[in-house]
């Protein structure tokens, strides 16, 4: 059985100089919930849309249950849903009407009701679109992208800008989608949601993937599963001239895996804490400095982010 | 590729991988799309206030307004002012006299004569003349002699001028040695009006089909709707026929509107079929409804689209006689003028109101609308950006 989405090579030029997607590939297994995680003007949009069609590629190959787009179209679309980034859907219709549009639109669709039931919209079903809050208005344009009864599922940033509740409904709803054998594939530029909602992840920067895998497995990467956070005064010491110099010191406590400076702080990714953290109060206290901060947590995509790019996720 | 060599023989997917065991699905029927998007049409334009008085009242408007204010245009009030002197008041004297004294049967039976006169002083007559506000100034001299004041290219001030001298005279005693009698004949379908009403019915047919299709496809498109309907397996080819008939749906209403207000208002006649002016104004509807597609297939804003439907629309408000005859405009551009959609459907609509003409006798000039129409529709496919 050919996989619901697999794309080899993709690459996309704008205007002939700006390359905005260079060189993705990903195979996406049924059932799973993939995503694509980055920054903004990662290249996350343009690679969705190109696998949804929308989009034609400069170059390289989307396979689509091992169709391609110029095979059958309109078959393909009846098998897939799709959530843009962002479409005004008309305020003056009523959730209802806007939902047997999108219905209409599909040789085997859901019933309307059945649709706004699953999502929550029943009491909104008569409201104008233009009244709901932006929580209903994201369900309701997910409602649009199920109803059609798809086997795969497209969601450009589905919660950005949402409030927790909102956001927390939205996952709900794909997880009950994928529960019943649905294929998800999902931008975000939030690591909670890709940690939490994701089987397998791609991060994506500057147009390409920089790392691909199960979100367990690329912390695991990382080679410590916990952070550990601190901050030293000099002390009037003199600094090493270059911080290298003065990480190295971190590098070489036992269970250190890797370190980073942020700002003041230094970052040690670690696999066992409880070795770590006593050998790291011996060395400060043996030369003098003295610790003004130490946290520990465990690490998260965005560590992974951090590490492979040297930026955080979101510059904000 | 490899990827492309070990997917090929996997090209049968068949839709039962997914074990679905929710309700049986229903089926939708060819047209269940373009039914829907119709549907969907027409309710956000009854929902929309200003689409309600833009395409409906607003033409009325006009109509009435434009139909009071020449109603009783043809120079038949004429309106003079005296220059204030020793003789003025005797001058409006003659003039109110004249009206009331006249003793022949055809001026008593002319109600339609009549002088509206004013006295001012000369300055002020004079400047009042200059702008139009009197057809004629009239100075009385001291010598009991009148001069006049007016202006020879315009109609109704010589109209004016012939009228006031014959007044004068026949107050001063001037017996008029021939009887003579008038009937007046202002018979609807001879007047403004009447033609006004057909014109203002094609200027608003090419109005709200380039607004209607235009400006409603510019902003589906910025709002990213248009992408939304392609990214479904709706045929597009439903969503342009859907936004083209939902023109003939309203254009019934305008048509029947504004006729109806004709009729009813300033009792003007239909004289060819009222079927035969439905169907050039579904013609017309069509064609501009192609025009407009063609005018907003690229634009990606809605400011842009605006001002390129008023660049498209502009000629033709000027020179496809809506408010005026295009005879006036010089011989060589006729045929340019006659090959305009607007004018086509302008005349054919006066020629079947005004003049009974038959629909068949209308193809040349639809024939010019469908070409307008079928050529703009076919571009605008090829051109259309959906995204």
């Amino acid at each position: 059985m050919a996989s619901p989405i697999e794309c080899t090579n993709l690459r996309k030029t704008y205007d002939g100089k700006l390359e905005a997607v260079r060189g993705v590939s990903l195979q996406i297994e049924a059932g799973q919930c993939f995503g694509l995680l980055g920054p903004n003007g990662a290249g996350k949009t343009t690679t969705i849309e190109i696998l949804e069609g929308l989009l034609a590629p400069t170059s390289g190959e989307v396979r689509i249950f091992g169709h391609t787009w110029d095979d059958n179209p309109r078959q393909l679309r009846e098998w897939i849903g799709i959530s843009l980034q962002e479409t005004r859907l008309s305020e003056k219709l009523t959730v209802r009407e806007t939902i047997e549009l999108f219905a209409s639109f599909y040789s085997e669709p859901r019933a309307a009701a059945e649709v706004l039931d699953d999502l929550e919209l029943t009491e909104k079903s008569d409201a104008w679109v233009g009244k709901l809050s932006g929580g209903q208005k994201q369900r309701l344009a997910v409602a649009t992208a199920l109803v059609g009864n798809p086997r795969v599922l497209f969601l450009d940033e589905p919660t950005t800008g949402l409030d927790p509740q909102s956001r927390r409904q939205l996952w709900d709803i794909i997880r009950a989608f994928q529960k019943n054998g649905g294929t998800v594939l999902l931008t975000t530029h939030y690591m909670d949601e890709a940690e939490r909602l994701c089987d397998r992840l791609a991060i994506v920067d500057h147009g390409q993937i920089i790392a691909e895998g199960a979100p367990s497995d690329l912390i695991e990467r990382l080679g410590g599963q916990h952070v550990v956070e601190f901050q030293v005064s000099d002390n009037g010491r003199k600094n090493a001239k270059d911080g290298s110099e003065d990480l190295d010191r971190w590098r070489s406590l036992p269970g250190v895996e890797s370190v980073r400076r942020e700002d003041s702080t230094v970052c040690l990714s670690v696999r066992e804490p409880h070795l770590t953290i006593p050998a790291l109060l011996d060395v400060v206290g043996s030369e003098g400095d003295r610790l003004e901060h130490l946290s520990t947590r465990q690490a998260s995509l965005e560590d992974v982010f951090v590490q492979l790019t040297g930026r955080h996720l979101r510059e904000d | 590729m490899a990827t492309t060599e070990t997917n090929a023989p996997m090209l049968h997917t068949d839709k039962g991988q997914i074990p679905r065991d929710a309700v049986p699905p229903r089926r939708s029927g060819r047209w269940s799309g373009y039914r829907h998007l119709l549907w969907v049409r027409l309710l956000e334009l009854k929902r929309e206030p200003e689409v309600v008085f833009w395409v409906f009242v607003f033409p009325l408007l006009l109509a009435a307004g434009l139909g009071i204010a020449f109603r009783n245009k043809p120079a038949d009030i004429t309106s003079v002012v005296i220059i204030d002197g020793p003789a003025a008041q005797r001058t409006l004297a003659m003039l109110q006299g004249s009206e009331t004294g006249l003793a022949d049967k055809s001026a008593a039976n002319d109600k339609t004569s009549s002088v509206r006169a004013s006295v001012l002083d000369r300055d002020a007559a004079l400047k009042a003349f200059h702008f139009g506000k009197y057809d004629l100034a009239i100075e009385a001299n001291a010598d009991g002699s009148f001069t006049y004041y007016y202006d020879p290219a315009r109609p109704e001030s010589v109209l004016s001028r012939a009228e006031i001298d014959a007044k004068l005279q026949s107050a001063a005693g001037r017996k008029d040695v021939l009887i003579t009698s008038a009937k007046t004949s202002s018979e609807p379908g001879s007047r403004y009006i009447d033609f006004l009403i057909p014109g203002l019915l094609g200027m608003n047919l090419m109005n709200s089909g380039m607004w209607g299709v235009g400006f409603a496809i510019v902003e589906m498109r910025q709002r990213k709707l248009l992408k939304r309907f392609v990214a479904t397996p709706m045929r597009r080819s439903d969503f342009l026929l859907a936004l083209t008939s939902s023109r003939l749906v309203l254009m019934i209403i305008e048509v029947g509107l504004l006729l109806g207000f004709g009729v009813l208002v300033f009792h003007m006649r239909v004289q060819g079929s009222i079927l035969s002016v439905m169907l050039i104004g579904a013609i017309g509807a069509v064609a501009f409804g192609g025009v407009g597609l063609l005018t907003a297939c690229r634009a990606q804003k809605i400011e842009s689209v605006s001002g390129l439907i008023n660049l498209v629309m502009m000629p033709m408000w000027i020179f496809s006689g809506v408010f005026f005859s295009y005879q006036k405009f010089p011989v060589i551009a006729q045929p340019f003028i006659k090959a305009l959609p607007l004018t086509a459907l302008n005349d054919a609509l006066r020629a079947t109101i005004i003049e009974g003409a038959s629909f068949g006798a209308q193809s040349a000039r639809l024939l010019v609308l469908a070409v307008w129409g079928g050529v703009s529709f076919i571009l605008a496919l090829r051109w259309f950006r959906w995204t």
